[in-house]
């Protein structure tokens, strides 16, 4: 519509430029609500609040699988003999470098709490499955130690630990 | 869509392209070098208002898909989910809600300006006709997406509409049974019409397509009627139609922003924000403004079949009127007889639309009759007579000339006016339907939240949830409402901390637990409200046969008639607040001794303001009962107050958010149609 030239600005190209520049102003920001809608509502978020587990019935040598916003955790109470073994392990020699300590709270290094979604497409590991008496996915093979962290397979990554603390020795928030 | 086309790409990539598929030409011949006749007038607008429009709702309309849940136990629900918490679901309702009103308006002014000017005539038949199809495909729409929120207009009309098909002979039963898939209008029903309405929508666009193809096959016609002659008659469509049309679009979003925004109720029905119950039917059953004229046409025949025929012969006939008007003057300006009757038809029009929202009884039987016959008449004897012994005015030699005679540029404040008496007649007629038998009318207080800049009295909306929590809680349930509500910006301004330690003081049913059993435990903040009682059937026998309502959105669900003038003038003054006054004088209407001659069965109350003055419910509240720590009074009136102003919020928790957002669009659109006027002129004067 700016039919004249910019060396020689008129009334008419300010009057053309300043409607488009409104007209796209007001576009875009009508675009906003059509995308904001998509992200998760407000009853999903209230929904994804930090949830209390109680650990009491949990024995060593077993694991239990929790919900929290959908996604399935694993809290493992782990025998000395697997928290020694991965803590032996070199962590240069990983492909994920991480120490188990990192992964773990101090005083509480028997529990451990990870997201139990394989990194790799997003399958869930079998727990005290594979060759390193920690996590096996049957999907594609990847095999996580009982640090969750991953020793072999297609997996690029740890499994992540959530946000989560101790609220007693016997109860963690998990969120 | 009109030959081949002009249209030359310059870059070699797009010159590879154009050989292969010539879209880029396509478009540019029709929407660009299209020769558009240059005396349109502003009522041309309405063709690119309705794309605009055909394309929010669809747009609107497929975001809503993603949220909204087909299920007769869960579809209320699901958009009451939508409203309450989708980031910004109440814009999007609101949208589509009031954007369906908006499209029957267009369509309805871009009707009557095709009868007007004749557009209908040779060559412009089957023009004409496709659009009768989209306006038929319309209706359907409209008519299915009005259940999908499962309230009880939604039902009923469902119900009501479906049942017209009855009237068949000999198949009826079987044909309603069909439409249905069940007994009684249920699930199935439900879930056929969410398909056809998010179907219908495409189909429209598809026939829009076809009608835009005839449209630039013969031509536009114009406000002179005559066709164009030469270069000097006709304007390229860009920029001059265009820009044209985008002014005209930009003028009607205002107006429908101010739906969307401040008066997104007006247009609609309290009875909707019921959830659907197929054992009661609302006092009256009232189809959406836009259906009126020809409920009143169905109603007004005693005959079941007859009535049925007459209102779809009503629509039908529009598809002969290219035949049935046989003169040879396609515009009206130059018919001084046939502009004297058109708008007479449009007072018929208009009347029929009132009448469709009145109870069918005295008068307005008469006058509905009377309407109908004049509605066919204008069709069946005027048109066709006019063509013979009307002698018309000369007409101008061609469009140049008639634009030359053209005396100022009223036609924009012309439109603006008729649009807004148009529409607050037809949807002020609406609100005329409300029940209202020997019950005073409650009196209007000065909410807080009233008006465009109205916001919540947080004291009120605290102390009216100390009430609920006390009072009313121990028989209405408040299932919308969540604790984590409370602590959301809007409402009565709670911490989060706050809207928790509220929550942990309620036990809240959960489970079941490893064991399999249910269990008891403090309340989170996404829980909601629990309900006094188990089910339905437990509330309706602990309170003497009626079951005490849920009270999330009783502030949106009870209303009462305004009457004329009120109707037209609430549309200006954006008054909305029927509910809460409805509300408020409930808790106050009650009488210990009923007036003489009244009789009040046992187990009810007497109270001036509920409908039929005999209530189930006792006085619930006396002063001093519930104690405040403001210091405000613990009078009745003062709870009343009060409560009102909270289940307004319960009813509408994002009211705030929607008219701030609604200020902000204001301005913006504002000063662009302002930019959009001027910018308008300046493309034009070239050409005037």
């Amino acid at each position: 519509m700016t039919a004249s030239t910019a060396d020689h600005p008129t009334r008419r190209d300010f009057l053309f430029v300043a409607t488009g520049a409104t007209a796209a102003v007001g576009g875009v920001a009508a675009l906003w609500p059509f995308i904001s809608q998509m992200n998760p509502d407000a009853s999903t978020i209230a929904a994804g609040a930090p949830i209390e587990v109680d650990l009491t019935p949990v024995a060593e040598g077993q694991d239990i699988k929790v919900f929290w916003r959908g996604k399935p955790i694993y809290i493992s109470h782990r025998t000395k003999k697997q928290v020694e073994e991965v803590r032996a392990v070199p962590v240069s020699s990983l492909p994920d470098p991480a120490s188990d300590q990192s992964r773990t709270k101090d005083g509480h290094e028997q529990w451990l709490v990870v997201i139990g979604i394989c990194t790799h497409l997003g399958c869930i590991p079998i727990a005290h499955e594979g060759n390193y008496d920690g996590f096996f996915c049957p999907c594609h093979g990847s095999q996580y130690d009982a640090s969750g962290r991953v020793r072999q397979g297609p997996a690029p990554l740890n499994l992540p630990v959530p946000p989560y603390q101790f609220v007693s020795d016997t109860k963690i928030q998990i969120g | 869509m009109s030959g081949p086309s002009s249209y030359q790409p310059s870059h070699p990539a797009l010159k590879w392209f154009e050989q292969r598929l010539p879209i880029i030409g396509l478009v540019h011949s029709s929407f660009v070098a299209y020769p558009t006749p240059r005396n349109l007038n502003y009522w041309w607008t309405f063709g690119a208002i309705l794309s605009l429009m055909l394309g929010v709702q669809i747009i609107t309309g497929v975001i809503l898909a993603m949220h909204y849940t087909p299920h007769a136990d869960l579809a209320f629900k699901s958009v009451e989910l939508i409203v309450r918490d989708v980031n910004y679901g109440w814009l999007l309702r609101n949208m589509h809600a009031c954007g369906a009103s908006m499209f029957f308006l267009a369509v309805y002014i871009h009707m009557f300006r095709g009868l007007y000017y004749g557009s209908y005539k040779a060559p412009r038949e089957v023009l004409w006709i496709l659009g009768v199809i989209i306006y038929l495909l319309m209706m359907a729409t409209g008519f299915m997406g009005y259940v999908l929120p499962w309230g009880q207009m939604s039902f009923w009309g469902a119900t009501v509409i479906t049942n017209l098909f009855s009237a068949v002979p000999y198949f009826g039963e079987s044909i309603v049974t069909l439409l249905w898939g069940g007994y009684s209008v249920g699930n199935p029903t439900l879930n056929r019409f969410f398909a056809l309405h998010y179907l219908l929508p495409f189909l429209i666009a598809g026939v829009v397509v076809l009608h835009v193809w005839a449209l630039h096959v013969a031509g536009q016609n114009n406000p002179a009627g005559v066709e164009p002659k030469t270069e000097k008659d006709m304007v390229p469509f860009t920029p001059y139609a265009t820009i044209k049309d985008f002014y005209g679009v930009t003028c009607f979003l205002i107006f429908y922003s101010w739906f969307i925004f401040y008066m997104p109720n007006y247009l609609g029905d309290a009875d909707n924000y019921i959830p659907a119950n197929p054992a009661v039917t609302p006092a009256h059953i009232v189809p959406e403004w836009y259906y009126l004229p020809f409920y009143a046409i169905l109603r007004s025949v005693p005959n079941k079949l007859a009535g049925v025929i007459a209102m779809f012969a009503a629509i039908i006939v529009l598809v002969f009127l290219p035949w049935l008007d046989a003169a040879k003057t396609r515009s009206n300006k130059y018919r001084p007889l046939g502009k004297q009757f058109f708008w007479i038809f449009v007072v018929v029009c208009i009347g029929l639309g009132y009448l469709g929202a009145q109870p069918p009884e005295g008068v307005y039987v008469v006058l509905g009759r009377i309407l109908t016959v004049l509605y066919f008449a204008y069709f069946l004897i005027v048109l066709p007579l006019l063509a013979r012994i009307e002698t018309p005015r000369p007409l101008p030699n061609s469009i140049a000339d008639d634009v030359l005679a053209k005396s100022g540029r009223k036609a924009v404040a012309t439109a603006a006016v008729a649009l807004v008496a148009v529409a607050s007649l037809f949807a002020g007629s609406m609100g005329e339907a409300r029940a209202n038998e020997g019950t005073e009318t409650p009196p209007s207080v000065k909410w807080s939240f009233a008006g465009p800049f109205g916001k919540f009295d947080r004291g009120a909306v605290q102390r009216g949830l100390k009430i609920y929590k006390e009072v009313c809680s121990n028989c209405h349930s408040l299932n919308y409402v969540a604790f984590r509500n409370l602590a959301e910006p809007g409402g009565p301004g709670y911490s989060v901390a706050q809207a928790a330690a509220f929550a942990a003081d309620y036990k809240i049913k959960d489970g079941p637990n490893d064991a399999g059993d249910m269990f008891e435990r403090p309340g989170r903040p996404a829980d909601y409200f629990p309900a006094p009682f188990p089910n339905e059937q437990a509330a309706r026998s602990a309170n003497g046969g009626a079951a005490p309502p849920d009270l999330s959105l009783i502030a949106k669900a009870r209303s009462y008639k305004r009457g004329f003038p009120w109707f037209l003038i609430d549309f200006f003054t954006q008054f909305q607040e029927q509910g809460p006054n409805y509300v408020n004088a409930l808790l106050q209407g009650y009488e210990d001794n009923p007036p003489h001659g009244v009789t009040i069965p046992d187990g009810s109350y007497y109270n001036k303001y509920f409908p039929g003055n005999a209530i189930k419910m006792p006085k619930p509240l006396s002063d001093g009962q519930v104690t405040f720590d403001d210091g405000s009074p613990t009078t009745v009136a003062q709870y009343a107050h009060d409560v009102s102003t909270f289940l307004m919020w319960t009813a509408e928790p994002h009211m705030e958010a929607r008219k701030r957002l609604g200020y902000q669009v204001f301005i913006f659109l504002i000063i662009f149609a302002g930019l959009m006027y001027f910018t308008k002129k300046r493309v034009w004067a070239a050409a005037h």
